[in-house]
């Protein structure tokens, strides 16, 4: 009666939502995610008392506020990761638009917190760091430009991208942020690389590059003196990265036990740009390889994922936020090991910082949404060549 | 490159004559493109994704690699990198001509606080003020206090200051290690040492650079490690270098000068052997320059090569060597010598009347401006500035000290006659005691120019010939004369046939004219004279001899005993053996006692 009143019931068209997800998403790498948050808080748990004792705060409060901000993190990585690429780039266009007006609003409202740099919002309870969100909305963009350029009669979707690009530098560089700076520039690079950079464009920019360092090394003395401190056998004990690499070397291969680390008291960016070396200190090689292996495996995998993936977007997007993903670990973890010049960079999921975090989480959300197993044609393949 | 045409006429017209719309075709090959565009660009894209994730997974690996690499090396004890070894602390030590040390380094320390890691500033800076009584513990309690991160208490410590402060306890008083320079010596050779200073300091190590004198000319050498710590050698010798001075500063006391000066030459090579300069300072604590006053009284003032006089009749045998070289007079030449003598308005004078005419010898012997005068007049202008120029009168010396360009000779502004005149009996033009004593010993060594130097030189080949070997041993045997029965009968030391000239110069009021009593007193002296080795000048500033009924302030009354007691001291120390001088054997004869 009510179906011949009102009609028929909307039939559900394939299946629900959260069974699809499990069946589709990428297992490894979202538990690898998981594994590493949890790893933060425990090295947290270890760098950030001596911080917190320092700002007159109870011991574990910092470990408290980033499980809070942990746990935000992951329900927002969830539910990003839930979306279709097309969801995700809608939000990541709008997330790109949003942060770039706050990110232009920092030199009227912004703080610097006494570190010289305008790159924060304080929120009272809280700080955001613009840039951290500009990232992965900037990859999405940059990756729906590109592939709307692979359309046949496409936008110049390139050109438009490079030129979004450089504006955002110039706006971080100003603040100044160079490291994020180059992340940009980077991440860029990727989407461009894949989406089909001709070779010899590629070597004439490594060779700008090598143009560019050496004149820089020329012209200015702080980057010389910068990258002669990194070349030099030798450190200064009393440096962040001498006490990184003297932590290192106490950690050996066991470390030296929970709790029993010395580099925290010294380091005064332990629970952040340094939290590797109290990882290698207290708990030795061993943690270290596995936080690596972790690492390496998110992005290996979402690379490979992508190498089957047909849809241009979803490939270049997703391989931009694994590769931005993967060099911010990389640059980070290169420092302390002294095979990259001093540059401050957080590690994902590991490091303390709340905005950071929550940053991360939406970056790897859409990792995970993008590297979701989808039809990819293969039977239509299968019938239109056959028919052939 | 063939381009397959998106409307192909064949199959247009085909579709047109069955009536089908020709734009589906065009649709048609528009998709085909598009796809194989897109097949295209995914191979591209897949190989790309390989390779990076490759070049991520072995960034990775390298990062790992490099942690476990870490991990395997033992820790070792912190070591303080040497963060500030581009400051290079080395300098060479300065020794005198025998390899004794007139320039050495101690290594000491300096003393500097990071005022965040004291744990009791307060207490800190009282217990620094009882230990340094110059410091004021108010000001170091401020800085310790305050923001500063960083602050240089002490640039220089004894060992016994530093046991103190450690015995303070303090974790935020820290010390770096420094290499000070020292003079062992003390004042002795003050002005050739010149000083040196901390230039760009750092905690781990500071430069020492030179201020004056030596130290400064050679400071570039002194701290290049491609010399392998090999010491600079002067030409002062230490011995004799001490008795000059402690005899020049005896007579200047007895004469009650206020300044003196003495250089002792080698004849041939023009090394110096000794150069004082009096009043003097201590190197080790060379005092700031005086803000007021007369620089050239200051103590750092060197006389020697910095102050130019105008120098008297020490000058006279310039023009007679000249005249004698060119044959225009011979010793025996007689000259009038009428005081006073007139020429235009001006009056020249001699000390006293010595009548009509003597000979030249005599003119020098006894110091007579007008037949000085005279002489000149035959050279001219032209010729007796041509020679001074020869003998290095007329520019700065080329001594290797920061302080010769600044002793630069003041000379006439235009030459005329009269000028010729005063200059030629050493009015007119000044020069530094250096110069006169480059000068004397180019004409007395036998004739050929001698270019002084402060560094021990081997034997340099003789410079270009000034006089004839004839003119400069006639010149010798009249300055011998000068001693013998001269105006210089007071520098007779015997066995050594000391010869010299004097000379007493008004000294210039700079208010114009000169005082009627204040003299520049010299002694320009050479011996042996008759096989030379050594000139010396010695320079009296303002002397004055009171032991008798008036003060008498003439060179032969002051400067010449105090020389005649340097030599008496000091050629015994340089090897010269007191000997019987050789009657004269030139076709001169100075038979006449």
């Amino acid at each position: 009666m009510t179906e011949m009143v009102f009609g028929t019931m909307p039939a559900r068209v394939g299946e629900p939502v959260l069974p699809r997800w499990w069946r589709t998403i990428d297992k490894w790498s979202l538990s690898s995610v998981l594994l590493l948050f949890g790893i933060g808080l425990l090295l947290g748990l270890a760098a950030s008392p001596p911080l917190a004792e320092k700002n007159g705060l109870h011991p574990f409060y910092y470990v408290e506020r980033q499980a809070l901000f942990g746990f935000i993190a992951l329900l927002v990585m969830l539910a990003v990761s839930m979306m279709s690429p097309s969801q995700v780039r809608r939000i990541g266009v709008l997330g790109f638009l949003v942060s770039f007006v706050a990110l232009m609003g920092l030199p009227f409202f912004g703080t610097d917190f006494g570190k010289g740099a305008v790159r924060w919002f304080s929120l009272g309870f809280g700080s955001v760091q613009p840039s951290e969100f500009l990232k992965p909305g900037f990859v999405v963009l940059a990756a729906w430009l590109m592939a709307a350029a692979q359309e046949v009669n496409g936008p110049p979707g390139r050109i438009y991208s490079f030129v979004i690009a450089l504006v955002v530098v110039m706006f971080l560089a100003l603040q100044p942020d160079f490291g994020q700076a180059c992340l940009v520039l980077f991440s860029w690079g990727v989407v461009y690389f894949i989406g089909g950079a001709p070779f010899f464009l590629l070597m004439v920019i490594v060779g700008l590059a090598v143009v560019g360092g050496l004149g820089a090394y020329n012209a200015s003395e702080h980057f010389a003196r910068r990258i002669d401190g990194f070349l030099s056998a030798e450190i200064d004990p009393r440096t962040q990265l001498g006490y990184a690499t003297n932590a290192i070397q106490e950690g050996g291969f066991f470390g030296v036990g929970v709790g029993e680390g010395q580099v925290k008291w010294s380091l005064p960016d332990a629970h952040t740009d340094f939290i590797i070396a109290v990882a290698a200190e207290e708990y030795g090689l061993i943690l270290v390889l596995a936080i690596i292996a972790l690492y390496s495996l998110v992005v290996v995998r979402s690379f490979f994922r992508l190498m089957r993936e047909r849809d241009p977007f979803t490939r270049l997007a997703g391989a931009g936020l694994a590769a931005a993903f993967g060099v911010q670990a990389m640059i980070n973890m290169g420092v302390a090991v002294r095979l990259l010049p001093a540059k401050g960079m957080t590690l994902p999921f590991v490091s303390y910082g709340g905005s950071s975090v929550i940053a991360s989480g939406i970056a790897v959300g859409m990792l995970l949404a993008l590297t979701r197993s989808r039809p990819q044609g293969q039977i239509g393949d299968l019938l239109i060549k056959r028919g052939r | 490159m063939i381009r397959t045409p998106l409307r192909p006429l064949a199959r247009i017209l085909s579709a047109r004559d069955r009536g089908e719309n020709p734009d589906a075709i065009e649709r048609e090959n528009l998709r085909l493109r598009h796809e194989a565009m897109r097949d295209k660009s995914r191979q591209r894209a897949e190989g790309r994704l390989l390779v990076m994730g490759l070049l991520f997974f072995s960034a990775f690996t390298v990062v790992g690699a490099r942690m476990g690499l870490l991990a395997a090396t033992d820790p070792v004890e912190p070591r303080a990198a040497a963060s500030g070894a581009s400051i290079l602390a080395q300098r060479a030590d300065i020794v005198d001509r025998e390899g004794r040390i007139l320039a050495t380094n101690l290594v000491t320390h300096s003393l500097y606080a990071q005022p965040q890691s004291m744990v009791e500033p307060e207490r800190a800076a009282v217990e620094l003020a009882a230990i340094f009584p110059d410091l004021d513990a108010e000001d170091l309690k401020e800085d310790f206090t305050g923001s500063r991160k960083f602050l240089w208490i002490k640039k220089k410590i004894s060992p016994e200051q530093m046991q103190a402060v450690h015995d303070i306890g303090d974790p935020g008083l820290l010390f770096g290690p420094r290499e000070m320079r020292i003079y062992p010596n003390g004042a002795l050779a003050a002005h050739v040492l010149g000083g040196a200073s901390f230039g760009r300091e750092g905690v781990h190590s500071a430069e020492v650079i030179g201020t004056a004198g030596v130290e400064k000319t050679f400071d570039g050498w002194l701290r290049d490690p491609g010399n392998g710590g090999q010491p600079l050698q002067l030409s002062i010798d230490l011995g004799i270098q001490a008795t000059v001075e402690e005899v020049l500063y005896g007579g200047m006391k007895l004469m009650n000068a206020k300044g003196a000066t003495a250089i002792l030459m080698d004849i041939h090579s023009g090394e110096v052997v000794a150069m004082a300069s009096l009043p003097d300072f201590d190197p080790n604590t060379r005092p700031q320059p005086a803000l007021k006053g007369d620089p050239s009284d200051s103590p750092l003032f060197n006389r020697a090569v910095q102050g130019v006089y105008e120098l008297g009749s020490t000058f006279k045998i310039f023009a007679i060597a000249q005249a004698m070289d060119l044959d225009l007079v011979n010793p025996e030449t007689h000259i009038a010598t009428k005081s006073p003598m007139i020429w235009g308005k001006h009056r020249i004078r001699d000390f006293k009347d010595y009548g009509a005419e003597l000979s030249v010898t005599d003119i020098i012997v006894k110091s007579s401006n007008i037949g000085t005068a005279r002489v000149a007049l035959m050279l001219g202008a032209e010729r007796q500035k041509a020679f001074l120029g020869t003998l290095g009168l007329l520019e700065p010396t080329a001594i290797e000290m920061v302080e010769a360009p600044t002793g630069k000779p003041i000379l006439p502004r235009n030459w005329p006659e009269i000028t010729t005149m005063t200059v030629s009996y050493g009015h007119g033009l000044s020069a530094s005691p250096l110069h006169l004593a480059a000068a004397y010993a180019s004409v007395l060594n036998g004739g050929t120019k001698v270019t002084p130097t402060i560094l021990k030189s081997p034997m340099p080949a003789p410079g270009p010939r000034v006089v004839s070997e004839e003119t400069s041993s006639i010149l010798r045997s009249m300055l011998r004369a000068v001693v013998t029965r001269g105006t210089a009968s007071f520098g007779e030391v015997p066995g050594y046939a000391v010869g010299g000239k004097t000379g007493s110069a008004d000294k210039p009021n700079p208010q114009g004219g000169y005082y009627k009593d204040r003299l520049i007193a010299t002694f320009a002296s050479v011996f042996p004279s008759h096989d030379p080795k050594y000139v010396m000048i010695i320079t009296l500033d303002e002397p004055s001899e009171n032991s008798g009924s008036e003060p008498r302030r003439t060179a032969g009354w002051t400067a010449v005993p105090v020389g005649a007691e340097i030599i008496r001291r000091v050629a015994p120390m340089l090897g010269l053996r007191p000997e019987v001088e050789p009657p004269a054997q030139h076709g001169i004869t100075l038979v006449r006692n």
